[in-house]
């Protein structure tokens, strides 16, 4: 029967079920916001999901590189890693943190700063400065590999929280408020209709 | 003449080094040691060659042990020779860790100008540099005290006190401090062999004139983009070799790899430096050539010092021998470390002694 779902605490009157009728309304055009919202934002997590695979498969091969060319280093000059550290005065290599709005969600998006010249290019002036220039690109781009994979992880995680909080809500939407609301409706409906035919026979 | 008295003080210790160039690694040794699948086939393998079980006692294999203990070998066999050795063959073996002792001072001064305490340094410094009085540099609180010390307490006082003053150690980037020194050591050094007289000045000017060009060609391809002015640059290259006086001089103008070629050009000997061989790929870029180029460099090095022990009744067999020694615990060190980071198509890049 009509009104047998949990319904809201109102008096049949028609006010109520003009009320009613806009907040069912308002219920529906939420519902399809939230949902295109929720679609939006899952394509977008799959193209980040795809990135961040790209990226940590890459991340791989350039880290293995990057420790070879230091290896490289280690077979030429020896042990560098005092005078470099001592030498090293200003970072170089700076990460910048700006923000991008998704379909109202604010992701973090790291950008990699570098300021060309360095403090220790002098290192390895007699023997094997060009392999420790190497090591240097080569660690740098590295780093560019993390940083990418950092912004892209982050945004990894804030969009699976978000996703899941929207899908939530749609589904609140579609599966306890329209209901309600709909039942309410009904009720009042038949309310109405039971009041006008007792009017009818008096 | 040289050859009848020079078993009198000097044949034992020549022996001596014949037999441990015995021992150095080759190429079927090599071979199989390319084959390892881990660190521990590599002890295995090593363990049958003359470094014994030198590894016996390392709970875990890392490439820096086995370089560690590896040089610790050398230095215990330096140490027996230079103990046993009279003059001049103990002055020339002296002079040897010269090279080794201006890393060390080197790297001192760097922990010093930083005010880092020093003491935590004397483990990385290089075992064949150390010297007695070496712990005594870690008091030196400030470059002042120090460059006083470094004058007074080390054998590199002549050098430093030629080349520098104790403001410079104050303002000048390290690394160039480094090369003045080694400039002045290759000097003296090259001096020194010319007073031993034949045939151990043949010998050792070869490969010492063959170490100065190497430098020269190295500072010059290195310093450029950097703020190393051409004078400086000048300044550091050694007034020996092949390439002095006039390469040098021309090196000290060159601009870009292309005019060091050039130069290199002029000695037939360094004219294969630059090649591009077919087995290098062509597409190698400035720095490709640079780094093919130290390879090159390190096989001419080896193939010098071998050379060496083609020539008998002269000291240039210590040299080389310390020198091929090194060399092959970098090759140890380098089939280490692609056997741990599994880059197998690199493995085969080490240089070959015997």
């Amino acid at each position: 029967m009509s009104g047998t779902g949990p319904r809201e605490n109102v008096f049949a009157t028609r006010m109520a079920l003009t009320n009613m009728k806009l907040r069912l309304k308002g219920a529906e055009t939420g519902h399809s916001l939230l949902a295109k919202k929720r679609d939006a934002l899952t394509t977008r997590f799959r193209a980040i999901l795809r990135k961040v695979d790209e990226a940590k498969r890459k991340m791989g091969r350039v880290m293995q590189l990057a420790s070879f060319s230091m290896a490289e280093v280690t077979y030429t000059t020896g042990d560098i890693s005092y005078l470099v550290q001592e030498q090293a005065k200003l970072a170089t290599f700076r990460v910048k943190a700006t923000q991008e709005n998704v379909s109202g969600v604010l992701l973090p998006a790291f950008e990699v700063d570098r300021t060309p010249g360095s403090d220790f290019n002098l290192t390895g002036l007699g023997r094997g400065g060009q392999q420790v220039q190497r090591a240097k690109e080569v660690y740098a781009k590295a780093l560019e590999t993390l940083v990418e994979l950092a912004s892209l992880q982050t945004a990894f995680t804030i969009l699976d929280e978000v996703i899941r909080a929207t899908n939530r809500r749609v589904n609140a939407i579609e599966h306890v408020i329209i209901p309600r609301l709909d039942n309410t409706i009904k009720y009042i409906i038949s309310e109405l209709d039971e009041m006008d035919r007792e009017e009818f026979f008096r | 003449m040289e050859g009848l008295f020079f078993n009198v003080n000097n044949g034992f210790l020549e022996g001596i080094v014949r037999g441990y160039k015995a021992g150095i690694l080759t190429q079927n040794h090599y071979a199989s040691l390319t084959q390892c699948e881990t660190l521990e086939d590599l002890k295995t393998q090593l363990s049958a060659t003359d470094y014994g079980n030198f590894l016996a006692n390392e709970a875990s294999l890392t490439t820096t042990i086995i370089s560690d203990r590896a040089t610790q070998l050398l230095v215990d066999q330096f140490n027996f020779l230079r103990s046993n050795a009279v003059e001049p063959l103990s002055k020339f073996l002296d002079y040897i860790t010269y090279s080794y002792m201006i890393d060390n001072v080197v790297l001192l001064i760097t922990g010093t100008l930083h005010e880092r305490d020093t003491h935590e340094l004397l483990e990385r410094c290089h075992p064949l540099g150390v010297f007695e009085s070496m712990p005594a540099l870690c008091v030196a609180t400030n470059v002042e005290e120090l460059y006083q010390s470094v004058l007074v307490e080390t054998p590199l006082a002549p050098y430093f006190r030629n080349c520098l003053s104790a403001a410079d150690l104050d303002d000048l980037n390290i690394e160039i401090i480094r090369n003045t020194i080694y400039k002045a050591y290759l000097e003296d050094f090259y001096d020194f062999v010319g007073a031993l007289g034949s045939p151990t000045s043949d010998v050792m000017r070869t490969i010492l004139a063959f170490e100065a060009d190497r430098r020269t060609i190295n500072i010059s391809i290195n310093s450029f983009g950097t703020e190393l002015t051409k004078e400086q640059r000048a300044k550091l290259f050694p007034a020996i070799g092949r390439l002095f006086p006039d390469g040098n001089n021309a090196l000290a103008k060159a601009d870009d790899i292309e005019q060091v070629r050039l130069v290199c050009e002029n000695i037939p000997e360094y004219r294969s430096f630059f090649d591009n061989s077919p087995g290098g790929s062509q597409d190698l870029g400035e720095l490709g050539i640079a780094a093919q180029l130290e390879d090159r460099f390190f096989r001419t090095e080896v193939r010098l010092n071998k050379e060496a022990f083609l020539q008998q009744f002269q000291y240039g067999v210590f040299y080389s021998y310390v020198k091929l020694k090194e060399q092959e615990i970098r090759n140890l060190t380098w089939i280490a470390e692609c056997i741990a980071q599994d880059a197998r198509d690199r493995i085969h890049d080490y240089i070959p002694i015997f």
